[in-house]
């Protein structure tokens, strides 16, 4: 399916916004591939992240994860409702389970992620 | 250890049912195949299957064969009647204070030899099993014990759960329902189970009522296959490593490698049955490090083992240190969410003072505080049987 958004390695994806802004969450293959989800810890409002640094933590039963910003920028919101109902990322991890929104420094680095079809080749390799 | 992991009969059967297979202690081994919490609760509310077929089996026979390990044991073996099973260390004499900890392991007496010499059965952790089995083999007597490792010719499998036995039952004759219904906890005994002979032992690592099997390998799809095909519509699972973890950490089981380790004091863990010193009697106990455990036993250990529940769910991870006041004064061993119980517990050592129910701790869960407080142990016990 044609869409907008852009996915890191690292399984986070980004969708730019109107108005400069960007919305990340993690993709559905990280959070079937996580499962048990039971906690997870979300960035300060207007806290600065390069790309590829921890924005937060995601915990399942086995293991702790980080989750990583796709592009550099500041934190300009988060969903604060999320961990305490993280079934919803299960659910609609593209919609209702995303995760931050983020000001990109510069839109450009968008350009350096993957696509749909580029990351799902990835996770199916 | 070869760079391949190795894999027990039942490898393809976890590949082509969604197990989500990782190199545990040198086997490729299923972690999960659905949820873990998932996995859990079936064990806790009906009935897991697990292969355990990593775990090591040996079996050492011969007319000498108790006395021998008597002398090498934590606890007595000489005394073991067929079909009893006991929890023993394995322990030898290296290191500076002169005591290691190889391992943790269960000894089972299984019927004589056709001619009358005695059998023992030992399962070992799959970390422990080569060096265990170069420790034992480097103390064995020129004559009378035989050491054979049985851990590729055989499967092990463990039926845990409220419906495990009744399972496991239905696929007896009469005489097999027989002696399953009536085996005591740590008590062993040879049953047909579909079809196959199977060592069969009231045993288990998940605060549950179940049984543990010993087939021969060829035998170990079979089995499984007929336990998973009578278990599934009365809620039975397969359960991966992961629940097998939350399963013994809610029942409050130590782990070699985590609570127990080589330098560990049994006394300051819980694990006082596991040591039969006989200091009292006439005749002590000569087997290696006994010294070292009698002074241990003397000279109780600055921090214990403990239980700590958590509010929350963000669980403590081996590792995180134990906070009163500002101060360190222990360290997480194993912590996960208890999914049984729906917080996050973890058991500890922490200073001895400091160990009494109800105490207020601090854990540092990465960056994070989080407030825990003392429990005994264990955090899940199973309801009483209906009668």
């Amino acid at each position: 399916m044609a869409d907008d958004l852009k996915f890191a390695k690292t399984h986070e994806w980004i969708r730019p916004e109107a108005g400069g802004l960007a919305t990340v969450g993690i993709s559905s293959y990280a959070v079937e591939a996580l499962t048990d989800l039971v906690f997870m810890q979300l960035p300060a409002v207007g806290k600065k992240v390069k790309a590829g640094e921890s924005f937060g933590e995601i915990e399942s039963v086995k293991a702790v994860s980080d989750m990583y910003a796709p592009v550099s920028g500041e934190i300009v919101e988060v969903n604060a409702a999320l961990p305490n109902q993280l079934e919803t990322l299960g659910k609609d991890p593209y919609g209702a389970g995303w995760i931050v929104r983020i000001k990109p420094d510069d839109p450009a680095e968008l350009a350096n992620l993957l696509d749909r079809p580029a990351y799902e080749a990835l996770v199916k390799s | 250890m070869s760079s391949s992991p190795l894999s027990t009969p039942l490898v393809h059967w976890h590949e082509s049912h969604g197990g989500r297979m990782v190199d545990f202690a040198g086997w490729w081994m299923p972690v999960q195949y659905s949820s873990i919490v998932d996995e859990h609760l079936a064990a806790r509310q009906a009935a897991g299957l697990f292969d355990v077929s990593h775990m090591g089996r040996l079996a050492i026979e011969g007319p000498g064969s108790q006395a021998w390990l008597e002398s090498l044991l934590t606890r007595h073996v000489a005394d073991i009647e067929v079909g009893r099973a006991r929890y023993t260390l394995v322990t030898s004499d290296a290191g500076p204070a002169g005591l290691t900890i190889l391992d943790d392991a269960l000894v089972t007496r299984e019927p004589d030899a056709p001619n009358g010499t005695p059998r023992l059965a030992m399962v070992v952790n799959a970390s422990n099993r080569d060096r265990v089995v170069a420790w034992l083999v480097s103390q064995l007597p020129p004559e009378g014990v035989t050491l054979h490792d049985r851990t590729s010719a055989t499967a092990m499998l463990a039926v845990q759960g409220p419906l495990a036995v009744d399972i496991v039952c239905g696929l007896c004759n009469s005489n097999g329902v027989a002696r399953i219904q009536s085996l005591g906890n740590y008590r062993a005994t040879r049953a047909t189970v579909a079809g196959h002979d199977a060592a069969v032992s009231r045993t288990g690592y998940t605060g549950e009522d179940g049984v543990e099997l010993v087939v021969a390998a060829d035998a170990a799809v079979a089995v499984w296959e007929a336990i998973h095909a009578a278990g599934s519509p009365r809620g039975l699972r397969p359960c991966g490593l992961g629940a097998r973890d939350t399963l013994r950490l809610e029942a409050g089981m130590p782990l070699y490698g985590h609570e127990l380790v080589a330098d560990s004091d049994p006394f300051a863990i819980g694990l006082d049955l596991a040591v039969n010193l006989d200091a009292a009697s006439g005749t002590p106990r000569r087997f290696p490090g006994r010294e070292e455990l009698a002074r241990m036993k003397a000279d109780p250990a600055a921090m214990i083992r403990v239980g700590l529940a958590f509010d929350s769910k963000r669980a403590a991870r081996e590792g995180s240190p134990v906070v009163v006041a500002g101060t360190t004064v222990g360290m997480v061993t194993s912590g996960s969410l208890a999914p049984a119980l729906g917080h996050a517990v973890a058991m500890a050592l922490v200073a001895r003072h400091l160990a009494g129910a109800g105490t207020a701790v601090d854990v540092l869960v990465r960056d994070a505080v989080q407030p825990a407080r003392v429990v005994p142990l264990p955090f899940y016990r199973r309801p009483a049987p209906r009668s």
